[in-house]
């Protein structure tokens, strides 16, 4: 096998690619070796080098603890759990929270036989009895195993005395009532708020 | 090779970047797995969740292969208990238990009624921590390993019948069992032939899955070197939480 073929089979590997695309993307990089090849896989070697998951909230990051658990301007009271990193960077692209993390590594699964012991949830407990926590906020996905997970962590933490929310289910964002499904709508009904009217 | 059927979803896994191997208990063609494409799309995520009844259409070269599945969803139960601990709890060790015993390709239509009426009861029905305990003794007459409650073993009595011999499968009266207590397996009265309108307490409930556990896992996993599914016991665990299950 030659380097360039080794090139295409590892990249094929990557997440939506191919073998077809792999090779476009091997010609390319070869195409532009100093301008995109070199400085990718020097960023590559350093990612694989230094990148680590925190021993606190397991994100990934440089540093142990990583950026965020050791940010003073985060709220260190409030503590959301995530099912998988890639969950902690899509709220932290919301901008909507300004608290701790705590990334679980999955969800109760019996059909791939994870239980408690294969996800982070002793460490959680642990972390909400040792850091003051007020809040813990369960930002699981709204799927019978992710919601099973969150039941499961609530009885975990019942005995803290700390305040457990998750998120709310329901109407999205630019959502029309008459394409949503029904599970959606009687969840979004069931979870209906009350509004003050006359606010000036 | 082509079909098309109804089924309830006991199980999906991610396989690749799009796409759901998703196994199901079907009405005419037993449990049965077939990859859906882009099952993982946010639409078909959501149609696609454990406890949600389909109308499915399987094809495949050969039958021997893992086969395509289109589908649209009849009824969505799975979401509706997202809320409700106890009955997610339930669904959940309904389908691992479902996908854990049955065999696969192999019409098991007492079995497939059985989870719908569990389901269906789940959904509404005030009965519905029975009939978890009545998909699971259906489950095991399904199997062929069905507990004969018609009539003690040791006597033939027909009354008393209070514990059930774990070796034979069979009711035992409470005189014929008072010698061997320790080793019987206790029998709930809801489940004796003409039991079915009682309102059990939360024990008699509890002596009904462990009656149906043991014979599940003594006869039908244990020869596969298998123990029964984690979510089961997460159900009992949650179930012995509640103390006394309004809706029983």
């Amino acid at each position: 096998m030659t380097e360039l073929d080794r090139l295409i089979q590892l990249l094929a590997k990557l997440p939506g690619l191919g073998p077809r695309s792999a090779r476009r993307a091997a010609l390319y990089l070869i195409k532009r070796r100093e301008a995109v090849m070199e400085p990718l896989a020097a960023a590559m070697a350093e990612a694989a080098r230094t990148i680590q998951p925190c021993t606190i909230c397991g994100n990934l990051d440089t540093i142990d603890p990583c950026t965020l658990c050791a940010d003073p301007r985060r709220d260190a009271g409030q503590i959301c759990v995530v099912e998988d990193v890639a969950d902690l960077w899509a709220i932290e692209r919301a901008h909507a929270f300004k608290g701790r993390y705590h990334v679980l590594g999955g969800t109760l699964s019996a059909l791939d036989g994870i239980g408690p012991s294969e996800l982070r949830i002793d460490a959680l407990v642990a972390r909400v009895k040792e850091a003051g926590v007020r809040e813990v906020i369960l930002a699981m996905n709204a799927t019978v195993e992710g919601q099973t997970t969150v039941h499961y962590i609530i009885d975990r933490l019942a005995d803290i005395g700390v305040s457990v929310t998750r998120l709310a289910h329901g109407v999205p964002v630019g959502g029309e009532l008459d394409y949503l499904d029904e599970g959606t709508l009687a969840a979004a009904l069931k979870a209906r708020t009350s509004m003050k009217s006359g606010a000036a | 090779m082509q079909w098309s059927d109804e089924g309830i979803i006991l199980a999906a896994r991610r396989h690749g970047e799009r796409a759901l191997v998703v196994d199901l208990l079907t009405r005419e063609h037993g449990r049965h797995a077939g990859l859906l494409r882009g099952g993982q799309a946010p639409r078909a995520r959501t149609q696609w969740q454990i406890g949600n009844r389909m109308l499915i259409s399987w094809s495949a070269r050969l039958a021997d292969h893992l086969g395509f599945l289109t589908g649209e969803r009849v009824e969505g139960h799975g979401v509706m208990l997202l809320d409700d601990r106890v009955r997610l709890a339930a669904l959940s060790a309904a389908t691992a238990v479902g996908a854990a015993t049955l065999p696969e390709r192999e019409p098991h239509p007492r079995a497939y009624a059985g989870l719908t009426a569990l389901i269906a009861a789940l959904g509404a029905d005030e009965r519905w921590a029975i009939a978890y305990v009545e998909w699971e003794m259906a489950l095991l007459e399904e199997l062929g390993f069905g507990l004969d409650l018609s009539c003690c073993a040791s006597t033939g009595v027909t009354t008393d019948l209070v514990y059930v011999s774990p070796r034979s499968g069979q009711a035992v009266s409470e005189a014929a069992g008072a010698p061997y207590r320790s080793q019987m397996l206790k029998l709930p009265a809801f489940l004796l032939p003409g039991g079915e309108g009682r309102r059990p307490a939360t024990e008699d409930v509890m002596d009904g899955l462990a009656l149906t556990g043991f014979f599940l896992e003594r006869r039908v996993l244990a020869p596969h070197g298998r123990k029964l599914p984690a979510a089961r016991s997460r159900y009992i665990d949650a179930l012995a939480q509640v103390l006394t299950i309004p809706s029983v």
